[in-house]
């Protein structure tokens, strides 16, 4: 019985200032949703930079009046450097077959290179890429070399920005959150003073704090569900309209998101959102209570 | 037992030394401001004595933690001079939420409400609204919300200052009977004509001090 009038309680709650109820959840659920988004984004970004890191190479590129005894002597002092992995030879012919597979769509660019123009190179797989300058500082005064170009440069651009990005969600995600704390606490005093003398009577005749304090919490812990829930909606046409959507064509350069990621994600945001709600609640009828 | 309220510049009570017996029917008057109703608040555990104790049932109030306080305060029933009831319920659901708050189911609510409303006199009267009530009926409904858990004390905070004195009359037998029940009652008043009916025993405070304690008193 004592349950059900609880719930009953919530439910009365919810629906007695019900705009403001809306206004709680909606902003709960962005809040929520940027945390999920970030989330994603962190899993994203560290499975990219294993899938990336792995492949990556550092290219040395020989000039083109390199002589044999210049490449055998590079490549003999490549193979023994135990920064090394593996090395591979690449030739101005098969150099000049890459570029002709990169531009297919720019014949004009291609017929215009002859493959004497293109450089030929030795490309690195290092055992730890982060070692890149090491290599640059061994190689770079190497008679015969040209120019060392470390992919893993370009990379951490990239992850750069994509880091920023997850910072904005998060930093969007921490304000939106203090919005949502705000009207939950706002709500709990408004429901706190709509049941004033019920408080009052329960207090007098001896309900203990729990019963007193339970509809009230609970009413902020199911707004903040719910608002978890529409996150999940919300990240799940995310995935459906952005990454399966209009940004398919980037398919092979994002490691997709899996429907798995969003289900992982999702008790964290609803653990959130109920947590910090009930917390907020609580302390909220600390100073509206008194009990 | 002192207590004295921040700013004050004199105590509230000074030196206040009382023994109420089980089943015993006491007055506390005197003039507004005499602390009176802090003794009330005092065995509510609403406030705590600067110095002294206040015992009830048996207990240390004065130490005693305040989260016992809601398990401790369902041995006490308690009547205002404002009765403070919920306007949107009814005088049986009135009742009845004292008992379910509390844990209680609603077939013991089926069961002891009615019981409780016709014992007050309002048999008949269950499904009417406070505002539906005069004034002596919805204080009777307070006093039943007070008495329906069988409190071993009953508080009641000047019950009949805001009715007329026959109203007030009917209301102090409503009292009396519940005292010979075996409940304590504790009443706080300065209505003289209800304590020269009654010859109960009657503690004076004035200033913070008791000035008179008599066993079957009249008002001053």
């Amino acid at each position: 019985m004592r349950v059900k009038y609880v719930l009953s309680e919530v439910l009365v709650g919810l629906w007695r200032n019900v705009t403001m109820s809306i206004a709680m959840i909606i902003t709960m659920a962005v809040s929520l949703t940027m945390l999920g988004a970030s989330g994603l984004m962190y899993r994203q970004v560290d499975d990219m930079k294993d899938l990336y890191y792995k492949n990556i190479e550092v290219s040395i590129f020989l000039t083109q009046e390199v002589s044999e005894q210049e490449r055998t002597d590079l490549q003999t002092k490549l193979d023994s450097d135990p920064l090394v992995k593996e090395v591979f030879y690449v030739s101005k012919d098969e150099a000049y077959k890459r570029f002709k597979e990169m531009y297919p769509d720019a014949p004009d660019l291609v017929k215009a290179v002859k493959p004497d123009q293109l450089p030929e190179a030795f490309r690195l797989k290092l055992n730890n890429p982060e070692q890149y300058k090491n290599i640059y500082d061994q190689y770079k005064d190497t008679a015969g070399v040209e120019e060392i170009i470390d992919q893993s440069r370009l990379l951490d651009k990239v992850f750069n920005v994509l880091t920023a990005i997850q910072n904005i969600a998060l930093a969007a995600a921490i304000v939106m959150a203090i919005a949502a704390l705000l009207l939950v606490a706002n709500t709990i005093q408004v429901a706190a003073y709509s049941k004033r003398r019920e408080v009052a009577v329960m207090k007098l005749v001896g309900a203990s704090n729990w019963f007193i304090q339970a509809p009230f919490v609970l009413e902020a812990v199911v707004a903040g569900l719910i608002g978890s829930l529409l996150g999940l909606v919300a990240l799940v046409a995310a995935k459906y309209l952005l990454f399966d959507g209009s940004l398919s064509a980037l398919q092979g350069l994002l490691s997709p998101i899996s429907w798995g990621d969003i289900l992982f994600i999702f008790p964290l945001m609803a653990g959130v959102g109920g947590l910090i709600s009930a917390a907020t609640a609580w302390i909220t009828l600390r100073f509206y209570l008194r009990v | 037992m002192t207590k004295t309220y921040p700013k004050a510049s004199r105590p509230s009570l000074d030196n206040v030394s009382v023994s109420i017996e089980k089943g015993e029917f006491v007055f506390f008057i005197g003039p507004s401001g005499s602390g009176k109703s802090t003794i009330i608040k005092m065995l509510l555990h609403e406030v705590a004595p600067n110095k002294g104790r206040v015992v009830v049932n048996g207990k240390d109030v004065t130490s005693m933690r305040s989260w016992k306080r809601p398990h401790f305060r369902r041995s006490i029933g308690c009547v205002f001079q404002d009765f403070r009831l919920l306007p949107n319920r009814t005088a049986y659901e009135n009742v009845a939420f004292a008992l379910e708050v509390i844990g209680k189911t609603k077939a013991v609510a089926r069961r002891v409400v009615p019981e409780v409303l016709e014992l007050v006199g309002l048999g008949g009267k269950e499904h009417r609204y406070p505002h539906e009530l005069s004034g002596g009926e919805q204080q009777r409904v307070a006093v039943a919300r007070a008495f329906v858990n069988r409190p071993l004390i009953l508080l009641a905070d000047e019950p009949t200052g805001n009715l007329d004195p026959d109203t007030s009359i009917e209301i102090m037998r409503l009292l009396d009977r519940i005292n010979r029940t075996g409940t304590t009652v504790v009443m706080v008043t300065h209505d003289s004509n209800i304590v020269n009916q009654m010859r109960r025993r009657v503690v004076e405070i004035e200033s913070g001090r008791i000035v008179r304690d008599q066993a079957r008193g009249v008002y001053g």
